[in-house]
């Protein structure tokens, strides 16, 4: 009983070893790449470890090219988008979790429909609209559709909040708390782990996204670091050790939010996944 | 406690007449969202697809003139063909991938944690920043895996992204990679809220690993897997930025799909009524699968 455990338990390191390295390796190739000088990018065979690995790509990243400033585009981007997104979501959660109204259901059910409706079906009358507006090359077009709530957020708060005790809300309404009282004062301090995982995900989507920055910004200036990083490749196709380093450095941020807050991340996934 | 009485039945009235105004406060951030970037667009874009619209100006009616000329274009049938291949091949490779990862990550073993979160973090980075990364690896001269397959095989590898044959597969394995971690968590959230008795049960009573995965754990999973399918499937109608990134749907085509090809029309060329009618042709096929897969689903998908 013992041995076979013992022999199990090995098969089982080796499977997630092979797999671990599946996703390891490429990425531990792209950093290597990042630290090469352009020669060494040439040398054949490819080494593992460069001789003298170097953080100039990294410099010239930051001082020749506007890296920091799409940082900086993007940060904003997604900071904005991020507050108006748990804003909006946690009011609608809100009511159709525990506010009885006529056409709660209903409503409820054709929000969850946008979640099937292709960005690509909607994309061209936003952009028309947005054109109207006078917003083509702003940073509107990107920030403002969040502040209008969002079927994903709004079904991740939703399951959050029906798991709250109700006898919380019926106390407090006998102390003569208004809806907007308890939603305020009950509701989103308890969904602390709710909240931040939805902040968690809409701020990666947004600093991730690609499509809506293309369709919208033309001026270099107000590029995002996702949208710098694809235009970047088209100017110096070959430097590829250029180009790993912008992609390590579009990612860091990204693993810092993820290994601080991880367990919010597999929480998000199963919150909207397990309902489903 | 509610007295009974005359009062009653209005004081309820007015209660719930209350809720509604306050439910509607609170969504109203949500309806006008919905009106505005949702339902109003879905109208719209019909309107604009039967029309010539290019950049607003001098726009007149054309029937189905669009949908027409996408139906006897070529072009169309081949990005529709493409669509359906990256679709076919993505979505099978993917699960089969994020189930086994799931399996491999549900073992009690000390460490697991750091597994989960290494295959999860693919799925986390930007898509453009992976595509960039494989369009390195699958560089044909300098990349990683045509330096492997020298080694291994002692032949040269593919021309991948610059390749008619290879490049759809390249773009193909670039999503699976990315998104196996992140469906794997979905799984693995499946396998946990099984019933672990039956697990028991079904030791004790002398099956196999494989039975007890073919006849307890996979009934169990089905409903997940049903979950994972659909949004699968209508993430992979959807494929942007590897194209926009690795191919920009060449080589002679051969990696243009139908979200690329409307974002080329839409925004490179400003056939924005074509553009509309063929994202129109995309939603129907997204519906009819999606439909399809929750007609099918009383065949095989198991509740408990």
């Amino acid at each position: 009983m013992r041995g076979s455990r013992v022999l199990s338990a090995t098969f089982g390191y080796l499977g997630l070893t092979v797999a671990a390295l599946f996703f390891l390796l490429p990425l531990l190739w792209i950093v290597v790449t990042s630290l090469k000088t352009p020669e060494q990018l040439f040398q054949y065979p490819p080494r593992w470890w460069p001789e003298h690995p170097t953080l100039e790509n990294y410099t010239y990243l930051f001082s020749k090219m506007p890296f920091i400033r799409y940082s900086f585009n993007s940060l904003k981007v997604a900071g904005l988008s991020t507050i108006g997104s748990v804003v909006s979501c946690s009011l609608a959660a809100y009511a159709f979790a525990r506010l009885r109204f006529a056409g709660r259901t209903a409503l409820f059910y054709v929000l969850l429909a946008t979640l099937m409706i292709p960005y690509q079906v909607t994309m061209i009358p936003v952009f028309i609209l947005m054109r109207s507006l006078g917003w083509v090359d702003t940073y509107y077009p990107l920030i403002v559709p969040w502040f209008f709530g969002g079927a994903f957020g709004t079904f991740l708060l939703r399951q959050f909040f029906l798991t709250i005790p109700t006898e919380l809300d019926d106390a407090a309404k006998i102390d003569g708390c208004s809806a907007f009282g308890i939603y305020r004062r009950i509701y989103l301090p308890l969904a602390g782990p709710a909240l931040t995982a939805l902040a968690i995900f809409v701020f990666m989507f947004q600093w991730n996204d690609l499509l809506t920055p293309v369709i919208y910004l033309s001026d270099p200036d107000k590029f995002t670091l996702t949208l710098g990083l694809a235009f970047f490749k088209g100017t110096v196709v070959t430097r590829w050790n250029l180009i790993m380093a912008g992609a390590v450095i579009s990612a860091v941020p990204i693993l810092i939010i993820y290994l601080a807050a991880q367990r919010y991340f597999v929480q998000g996934v199963a919150l909207t996944g397990l309902k489903g | 406690m509610q007295r009974a009485g005359p009062h009653a039945s209005s004081v309820a009235g007015r209660r719930r007449l209350r809720e509604t105004l306050e439910g509607q406060a609170f969504l109203l951030p949500t309806i006008f969202g919905l009106a505005l970037f949702w339902l109003g667009p879905v109208v719209a874009s019909v309107l604009i697809s039967f029309t010539d619209w290019g950049n607003g100006q001098h726009v007149s009616w054309l029937g189905l003139a669009n949908y027409r000329a996408l139906y006897t274009s070529p072009l169309f049938w081949k990005v529709f063909a493409n669509t359906w291949y990256y679709t076919l091949v993505s979505v099978p490779a993917g699960m089969l991938l994020s189930l086994g990862l799931a399996l491999l990550a549900n073992q009690k073993l000390r460490g697991i944690g750091l597994f989960r979160a290494i295959y999860f973090f693919p799925s986390i980075i930007s898509m453009t920043a992976v595509a960039l990364m494989w369009s390195f690896l699958f560089n044909p001269d300098l990349g990683f895996i045509n330096y492997v397959i020298r080694r291994v095989f002692h032949v040269p590898g593919p021309e991948w992204v610059n390749s008619i044959q290879w490049a759809m597969p390249a773009l193909i394995f670039v999503g699976v990679w990315k998104w196996a971690g992140y469906n794997m968590v979905i799984f693995l959230a499946g396998l946990q809220s099984l019933d672990r008795s039956l697990q028991e049960a079904a030791a004790m009573d002398g099956a196999n690993s494989w039975q007890r995965f073919r006849h307890v754990t996979w009934p169990g999973l089905t409903p997940t897997t049903l979950f994972v399918l659909v949004i699968m499937l209508i993430g992979s109608f959807q494929v942007f930025e590897q194209t926009y990134v690795m191919t920009e749907g060449g080589p002679a085509y051969a990696t243009l799909t139908m979200s690329y090809y409307i974002y080329l029309d839409a925004f490179q060329y400003f056939h924005m009524g074509q553009a509309a009618a063929l994202a129109y042709v995309l939603f129907a096929v997204v519906c009819i699968v999606t439909a399809l897969q929750f007609a099918l689903q009383r065949r095989w998908v198991f509740y408990q």
